[in-house]
């Protein structure tokens, strides 16, 4: 169908939620999450261990260097959301490359 | 709902590891046999989406906050397969990138966020659709619905994990009250973000909602067949 308006689509969504992740992940609420909070109320926080990659450039969604919380996160954050997205557009565009190829194996079958 | 490494003990984190690899790999051939055109960048941009969504945080409770776990928001789009594999990408990311969510723990976030969450919250989805009228409205209360149980199946598949494998001596049925009633919360907010995300979506681009297709006019379906199948 409309190839172009689909494209339109996706560049629209991308910056919605390259917007969300700089602007609006900053304010987001700093609490425990809901499992976190439960590990604490019931006495089980004590064996998390340090995550494996906790030294990383982009540990707990702040950018190693940037001294400003905010933008640290909202950094992060972009960050984030382009790696998902381009990881996520080349492995779903090899899975349809793959039923490309299916396609004419199951005609001539 | 991200589990950080030593909740859980390895036994039951490598048979988690295995179930959901086991879940994916049926979900990667699903999406390879079905994966339409015009969904491959759609879910990309899923999996981008979630992954923004779920670094906002709302307050659910005195010092407790929730996130969008987005399975069923992915999987209403996507569909359950491609969903799932979305709800996948995102976890790998958070654990590889950002230390979010263990990665011996991989394994159990995987089954319970996209395997439960996408797959298991589908077919809440598909059943709550069943009783409802066909209609694009009704789509958003479906996921609204399926959005708010796939939160609190997936604090019902960790409470199953940690009673099976938890490695702190606690009251479980202190935890289990704990998890649900904490995520029956969380998956209101999980039920308003999935609605008004479908919702927009339906307003734009309703052939793009899978969760929808069969509401698509039949003469569009009868023109689209020939130009996207081969």
């Amino acid at each position: 169908m409309d190839r172009k308006s689909v494209t339109l689509f996706i560049v629209g969504g991308l910056i919605v939620a390259l917007g969300l992740a700089f602007f609006v992940a900053p304010q987001a609420s700093s609490s425990p999450d809901g499992l976190e909070k439960v590990s604490i109320d019931e006495g089980f926080a004590e064996t998390a261990e340090d995550h494996a990659l906790a030294d990383g450039p982009l540990a707990d969604y702040g950018v190693e260097g940037v001294e400003d919380e905010g933008l640290s996160t909202g950094l992060a954050g972009i960050i984030g959301v382009l790696i998902t997205f381009g990881v996520g557009m080349l492995l779903f565009g090899l899975l349809r490359v793959m039923r490309a190829r299916r396609t004419p194996q199951a005609a001539r079958s | 709902m991200h589990i950080p490494d030593g909740f859980i003990g390895p036994g039951v984190s490598a048979a988690a590891a295995v179930v959901s690899a086991g879940g994916i790999a049926v979900a990667v051939k699903k999406t390879g046999e079905t994966l339409e055109d015009k969904q491959a960048p759609l879910a990309g941009l899923v999996a981008a989406f979630v992954f923004a969504v779920q670094m906002l945080n709302f307050p659910v409770a005195a010092g407790t906050s929730g996130h969008l776990l987005g399975g069923v928001l992915a999987a209403v789009l996507v569909g359950p397969w491609a969903g799932a594999i979305c709800i996948t990408l995102v976890l790998l990311v958070q654990a590889l990138f950002f230390a979010d969510g263990g990665l011996s723990a991989l394994g159990l976030n995987v089954l319970n966020m996209a395997i439960v969450g996408a797959m298991g919250g589908y077919v809440v989805f598909v059943a709550t659709r069943g009783v409802l009228p066909k209609s694009k409205p009704m789509v958003v209360v479906a996921s609204a619905v399926a959005a708010f149980l796939s939160v609190v199946m997936a604090s019902i598949a960790f409470f199953v994990e940690y009673a099976l494998g938890g490695v702190g001596a606690v009251s479980l049925s202190a935890v289990f009250a704990a998890m649900v009633g904490t995520h029956a919360l969380i998956g209101i907010g999980e039920a308003i973000i999935t609605a008004l995300t479908v919702s927009a979506v339906l307003a734009v681009r309703p052939d793009l909602v899978y969760g929808a297709r069969d509401l698509m006019p039949r003469l569009e379906v009868r023109t689209l067949q020939p130009a996207a199948g081969r």
